[in-house]
């Protein structure tokens, strides 16, 4: 953080009846018991395109692309605040995938071309961009990556492998990481309808959807470099740094949810002729809870802010954002689960859902103990 | 450029030409740091005092209470401002205590005019030091069974019982208490008054307490029989439960405040102890765990300092609700952790009380660490401040205690 001001930490008047339009959206169109029904009937999609499209229709797909590029011009900020929303009912839609993950790596690093191809098709919800930089046996693809590119007469070749990429298994574009020198990396985008690429849909706990994507002598042409050769690893840490506090976001609206029907529940739930909220050890567990978001809604609103408008604050602010998110989401899960009680752990409860996406979300981007490190790092110690 | 704007830069400009420069950087300017001022004030620093006259004759010690009562009669955002230029460059506020920070507040909303022009001017200068008057024995988290009896006669109160933990009153000339005034009441938070009473009065005995740190700011108020003016009744009789009960409003967020310091100070000062004592002069401390655990620390700090603008963003207006509660349950979570680190870090050089073999700053720092266990206690538990929002935020149902 640099001085002593802190930044504007609310929301303005179009955000506020945004964040109430699409709360409201949300819990009427797309509850979390939405991930059930997907992971029941083995849906080949695992999510709305339906909804997708009617979101872009409602402009939030492109709140944050530029007018340039068919989108609203609005800030990271802005995004935020319906990703919070979107992450109440842990939707699973491919918020993560193309609107943090494949459009912020063009946003930071694409060229006007790429730009022009895909980032007005984002806004309208007819194309999906991921990013793939998970491999086998890294926890984070930080420093080496063992999908290699090598140079051909007009472009690259690719071989390698890409695991949990999150909507591949439907996606029109990939952003993949690939070695192209002995101590650099490069980002690359591919059609993987192209010769060479295989995916493979996996299945997670959290209901959101991933493929394993497999690169086997895939050729590019050197327009398909995204950001500067040997640059990857810089442009993905900007990419994740923002991911980060997107997701951040969702794990905030995600971690109110779970709190609000747990409260819910405490109220009605009776046991000794007595509802179960009015006994103190449950009360106190609850305002540690309750306090934990409050902090959680300052640190993200604060790197959201960062974003649109102090860019040398955002590496501090994301981790921040990131770490404290991920352990006040998991906390809330595990309370809202202890205090639901035995229906908290059947499939049956909704309830359930929310360990799991945390337990997601906990992982993905780094883990807190990652960015506590890396904070540490930045303050010189 | 907006009228808020302007005054912003004015504020900027006279507290960077005014403040002594011997001051910058001592203090988090909380609205307990400082000169405090008062009668028995043996206050010598040269700086401190003229700092104190400048604020007085440009009314900044109290800037938003009206110019009647000695205060600048600007707006709270106005203040607001002003105390943010102060802690952006860490000079304590000019005057500071209990009065500005708590009683003024509560006099100026439920006390009269004659009562505001008696004793509110005399804060405003610094020249009348307030001290709290309300646990006793046995009213510390049950407060509503306080017992201090104040019975009418003629035109006076007659005051009988026990005040404790009535901080610094041997250093204090005004006391403002809860008293029982009605001890028939059917509720027991019913028939409680607010009165005043100069500490000089005939009956009144201070006696100091001496903590686990060594530190006595807490003491001992007995009362036998001391005959106070009737008009020393703060709001109505009876109905004082409602005044205390915004008193410990402003109390719990202006502790949440003080905790607060500068920004980053509390990792600063953790990582600076962990560099002394490993001696590791720069770069990366090479335990993973303690690092760990800094960082934190150092995450948790910066959390609550954005909470804290947050919150102050969003009050419309001055009332503090029950944010001050998270206020104060994280601010002195924050403080005891940050002690316990640094605690940590020093290993056995921690453990000196007094004397040979330990340098002053490690001699102080286990002084203050010992100071911070009351942090959670003083000023409402932190399990009292978790009942507080379990009732009035998450509408929780009320339980057996």
């Amino acid at each position: 953080m640099s001085g002593h001001r802190a930044p504007s930490l609310l929301l303005n008047d179009e955000q506020t009846m945004l964040s109430k339009t699409a709360q409201e959206f949300i819990r009427e169109r797309a509850p979390a018991a939405r991930i059930r029904t997907f992971r029941d009937s083995k849906d080949e999609i695992g999510f709305s395109r339906e909804l997708w499209s009617e979101m872009a229709e409602l402009g939030w797909l492109g709140l944050q692309i530029p007018e340039s590029y068919d989108g609203l011009g609005l800030g990271f900020f802005d995004l935020c605040v319906v990703l919070e929303q979107s992450g109440r009912e842990l939707m699973p839609e491919p918020f993560v995938s193309t609107l943090l993950l494949g459009a912020q790596a063009l946003l930071l690093g694409g060229t006007d071309a790429q730009k022009k191809a895909l980032l007005p098709a984002i806004a309208t919800g007819e194309t999906l961009v991921t990013l793939g930089y998970e491999e086998a046996g890294a926890q984070l693809a930080a420093s080496s990556v063992a999908t290699v590119a090598r140079k051909t007469a007009d472009g690259f070749d690719l071989n390698g492998e890409k695991l949990q990429v999150l909507d591949g298994h439907l996606a029109d574009r990939i952003i993949v990481s690939a070695a192209t020198s002995e101590s650099g990396y490069t980002l690359f985008l591919i059609d993987p309808t192209q010769s060479g690429v295989t995916t493979k849909r996996q299945c997670r706990i959290d209901g959101l959807n991933a493929a394993i994507v497999r690169l086997q002598g895939v050729s590019v042409k050197n327009d398909a470099v995204v950001g500067e050769l040997d640059g990857g690893a810089a442009l993905l840490q900007s990419v994740f740094d923002r991911a980060s506090v997107g997701l951040a976001a969702q794990m905030l609206g995600a971690s109110e949810q779970a709190f609000a029907d747990t409260i819910d529940y405490i109220k009605e739930r009776e046991q000794f002729g007595v509802p179960i909220g009015s006994f103190q050890a449950l009360q106190h567990r609850a305002v540690s809870v309750y306090t934990e978001i409050a902090l959680t809604r300052s640190v993200v609103l604060a790197a959201a802010r960062a974003i649109d408008e102090s860019p040398e604050d955002v590496p501090k602010l994301a981790s921040l954002a990131k770490a404290t998110a991920s352990e006040t989401f998991m906390h809330a899960a595990k309370e809202a689960i202890q205090m639901h009680g035995g229906i908290g752990v059947t499939d049956e409860h909704d309830i359930g859902f929310y360990i799991k996406r945390a337990q997601a979300t906990y992982m993905t981007f780094g883990k807190p103990s990652q960015h506590r490190q890396r904070w540490a790092e930045l303050h010189g110690y | 450029m907006s009228d808020l704007e302007a005054f912003h830069a004015q504020a900027r400009a006279w507290v960077r030409e005014n403040a002594p420069k011997s001051l910058w950087g001592t203090s988090g300017s909380g609205p307990f740091e400082g000169y405090w001022g008062g009668s028995k004030c043996e206050e010598t620093d040269p700086d401190l005092l003229r700092w104190r006259d400048l604020g007085i004759e440009k009314t900044w010690t109290a800037p938003a209470w009206p110019k009647k009562y000695g205060g600048g009669g600007l707006r709270r955002e106005q203040e607001n401002i002003i105390h943010a230029e102060m802690k952006a460059i860490g000079v304590p506020r000019p005057v500071a205590g209990q009065g500005l920070a708590m009683f003024g507040p509560v006099l100026l909303e439920y006390g009269n005019d004659a009562q505001r022009a008696q004793h509110l001017p005399g804060i405003a200068r610094g020249e009348v030091r307030w001290c709290q008057g309300y646990s006793e024995p046995s009213a510390g988290s049950d407060l509503a069974n306080l017992q201090l009896k104040a019975e009418r006669d003629g035109d006076e109160f007659v005051l009988n019982g026990q005040k404790i933990w009535t901080s610094h009153a041997h250093l204090c000339d005004w006391i403002y208490c809860l008293t029982r005034t009605d001890p028939n009441a059917p509720k027991k938070q019913m028939g409680i008054s607010v009165i005043l009473a100069d500490l000089n009065t005939p009956g009144i005995t201070v006696r100091r307490i001496d903590l686990i740190s060594g530190f006595s700011p807490f003491c001992e108020t007995f009362f036998d029989d001391v005959r106070v003016p009737a008009g020393n009744l703060v709001g109505a009789e009876n109905e004082g439960w409602t005044i205390a009960k915004a008193i410990l409003g402003h109390e719990r967020a202006s502790i949440g405040r003080s905790i607060a310091r500068q920004p980053g100070s509390a990792q600063r000062e953790v990582v600076a102890r962990a560099r002394k004592h490993l001696r590791v002069e720069d770069g990366a401390i090479s335990d993973p765990l303690l690092r760990d655990e800094i960082a934190s620390l150092g995450m948790l700090e910066e959390a609550f300092h954005l909470t804290l603008a947050r919150i102050q963003q969003s009050a419309e207006s001055g009332a503090p609700g029950p944010e001050g509660s998270i206020a104060k349950i994280v601010g002195t979570e924050l403080k005891q952790r940050r002690f316990e680190l640094g605690m940590q870090v020093a290993g056995t050089q921690g453990l000196g009380w007094e004397g040979p073999g330990f340098d002053e700053d490690d001699l102080q720092y286990t002084r203050d660490w010992l100071r911070s266990r009351a942090s959670t206690i003083e000023g409402g538990s932190s399990e009292i401040q978790k009942n507080i929002v379990s009732k009035r935020v998450l509408g929780l149902p009320e339980g057996k205690k």
